[in-house]
């Protein structure tokens, strides 16, 4: 995973609340065995007609959402399944960052895991931000920043275990396996382990 | 501030298994490194995971903790198999081709496409007595809180998660909060376990359940059967929870004693008394706690594209306040009466009410009964066991003389990615877990309810109150 650090970006807005996984990458596209290539069907039911063409009215579909890597979201985004399809497209399609009032456990999680930012802000300036879409602001996770389109700026909290591999390209997997000694010891002395 | 006079430090159901799975404690800097009992894995959400391992040169760390099926991708309708060969699409062949080549490389036992306790994996963990009180259980897979009516701490990961059990058979975690849903009371006949969830999500609404764990209680829960709990707790996540949970006691006892792989003689009943001491201490307290009579509920039904958007079946669409993206996608107007609404689908099936109990219901309610002429019935039980069972108390035929489909096992239409799905503007009452946009089918309209007011609806060919239908039964009889 690429260290993720400063992020500037305009933003596309998608104020609806609950926008649940199956929205963000529906079911029939998870017969795949790779993580690769999953852009082309971020939020396909959103962005095609059914005969296969783009939607026009629909907000990644509109020419100024070109190039955007910050999407402000409405509250609880990515409520449903655990795919982790979902942060994987939103990645693939150029999104880095998703901000709102709230998101779904494990989307969030799923997200952290792939460098994708999942932030949740205060309603004040969440309310800001859906307000201004396209506003060129800058997201500093070292710094746990976001700055507002009329100027000040939001903190965020991100999982310190989480920032830490965010920040400096970690893989948590790496983490765990280093722990073999204590895992071993565990297996061998929790008589409820069953 | 003054100090309380005492102080609880009782343990809750939930903290107990949580302290028992701690293999490194969680610090300001790093979670808690918590360890697996038990982690179950299907086709779709693994293979990715085990790329990971390839690459890295991983083994799997504990095979015999491992259990693996097929349900998302599979065929259901009895045309796309023959002499157990089923017709299924190039991606979808390969991805459970996949599973069988990661799974022999492995050592990960494999209920395939032609095992005869292949099913759900949410429906055949319990069957096989692998899901078992006490334990940690880990799917990628949300609707893994299913296990959690057996007391065990049960939740879905992602994949990446996925390859870190498979190489651990550790996951790193925070402790969630926790939430207690106290249900009183008894639900009264026609008023099932899916009514009591749908109206406490409706309660709580689809976040309402972020970063907690349920824990539910009260006498109602009590009085549940273990389908009944599995059906409650399938869909704690609907409400965002981490995991949903009920105290083991004699009920559970009763379902587990003599599964293949419940443990046996001795360790039986040392199993049952560590099992009992698993229940939150007198004065343990949750983080919130929110109260339910289950003697005021009536069936329950969504209207709308979440499962928070319900009401009761004799009621209205809500006059305001409706969200009118969900109104315009259901095609239903403010205040619109439900019952009455007609209906192209029914599906009695998936892992929240796949079940024989859920088979049974339905079938009382369609036996002696004919499907509404237009109307297409699809009930697909959730393991190969669940259906032969069926079909050995007849309920297949029960089915097929009201002209109902009579499916083999899997996800069918919960999920729509394997042939099985709906038509677009199509309205379909399914006993499933998700009414969300496109879920059963691009621009299909799902109705969620319990397995009586799906088949009620069948047979009426509009949405229906299936509590006249029961009434009829009996006097029938």
């Amino acid at each position: 995973m690429k260290p993720v650090d400063v992020i500037r970006s305009r933003t596309v807005v998608m104020a609806d609340p609950n926008v649940d996984t199956d929205q963000i990458i529906p079911a029939r596209f998870l017969t795949t065995t790779s993580r690769d290539g999953l852009g082309q069907h971020l939020f396909a039911d959103h962005r095609f007609e059914a005969a296969g063409g783009p939607r026009g009215d629909f907000v990644l579909n509109r020419p100024e959402a070109a190039g955007c890597q910050v999407l402000i979201a409405g509250d609880n985004f990515g409520c449903g399944s655990s795919r982790e399809h979902a942060p994987w497209a939103l990645l693939d399609f150029g999104i880095r960052v998703v901000i709102s009032t709230a998101i779904a456990d494990i989307f969030r999680s799923n997200a952290l895991r792939n460098g994708l930012l999942a932030i949740v802000v205060e309603p004040e300036a969440h309310r800001r931000l859906l307000a201004t879409p396209g506003a060129e602001i800058c997201v500093d996770l070292r710094a746990g920043t976001v700055s507002l389109p009329d100027g000040g700026e939001a903190r965020f909290e991100i999982e310190r275990f989480a920032r830490h591999c965010l920040l400096e390209g970690v893989d948590p997997l790496g983490y765990l396996l280093g722990k073999e000694a204590e895992i071993h010891a565990y297996e061998e002395n929790s008589p409820w382990t069953q | 501030m003054t100090t309380p006079l005492t102080t609880s430090t009782g343990r809750t159901l939930f903290d107990k298994i949580w302290d028992r799975h701690v293999v490194v404690p969680e610090t300001e800097d790093a979670p808690a490194v918590l360890y697996v009992d038990l982690h179950l894995v299907h086709e779709v959400t693994s293979p990715q995971a085990f790329d990971v391992l390839r690459r890295r040169g991983l083994e799997v760390r504990q095979p015999d903790r491992t259990l693996a099926t097929i349900d998302h991708s599979i065929p259901t309708a009895v045309s796309s198999w023959k002499n157990g060969l089923v017709d299924m699409d190039v991606a979808a062949r390969n991805q459970v081709r996949k599973l069988a080549t990661n799974c022999g490389r492995t050592g990960i036992r494999l209920y395939g496409v032609n095992n005869s306790r292949r099913g759900i994996v949410h429906v055949i963990g319990p069957e096989l007595g692998a899901t078992r009180p006490g334990m940690t259980i880990v799917c990628g897979d949300s609707h893994t809180t299913t296990h959690g009516a057996f007391g065990a701490l049960a939740f879905g990961i992602g994949t990446s998660e996925v390859a870190h059990v498979l190489a651990t058979q550790c996951l790193l975690q925070r402790k969630p909060k926790t939430l207690a849903v106290q249900v009183d009371g008894r639900l009264h006949e026609g008023v099932t376990a899916k009514d009591l969830i749908l109206a406490v999500i409706g309660q709580i609404g689809v976040g309402g359940g972020t970063g907690h764990v349920i824990e539910f209680r009260g006498s109602a829960i009590e009085h549940l059967s273990m389908d009944a709990r599995m059906t409650v707790c399938n869909m704690a996540i609907e409400a965002g929870a981490r995991a949903g949970m009920v105290a083991p006691d004699d009920v559970t006892f009763e379902y587990l004693a003599g599964r293949c792989m419940a443990p046996r003689g001795a360790a039986w009943d040392r199993a049952v008394e560590d099992w009992r001491s698993l229940s939150g201490d007198p004065g343990a307290r949750c983080d919130a706690c929110v109260r339910i009579d289950a003697s005021a509920l009536e069936p329950q039904v969504t209207w709308g594209t979440d499962p928070g958007m319900v009401a009761a079946v004799t009621g209205r669409v809500p006059t305001s306040g409706a969200s009118p993206r969900a109104l315009e996608y259901m095609g239903f107007s403010a205040g619109e009466p439900l019952q009455g609404r007609p209906v192209d689908v029914v599906f009695v099936g998936s892992c929240t009410n796949s079940r024989i109990s859920d088979l049974r219901q339905a079938a009382s309610v369609v036996s002696g009964r004919r499907v509404a002429a237009g109307v297409r019935m699809l009930v697909v039980p959730g393991s190969q066991e669940t259906k032969r069972q069926a079909e050995a108390e007849g309920l297949d035929r029960i089915f097929a003389e009201a002209g109902a489909e009579w499916h083999e096992s899997g996800c069918s239409l919960c999920i729509a990615m394997n042939g099985d799905r709906a038509k677009a503007g199509q309205t379909v009452v399914s006993t499933s877990n998700r009414n969300f946009e496109g879920r059963q089918g691009a621009g299909a309209r799902t109705l969620l309810a319990s397995p009586l007011t799906a088949a009620a609806s069948a047979i009426t060919g509009t949405l229906a109150d299936p509590r006249p239908l029961l009434h009829q039964a009996r006097r029938i009889a």
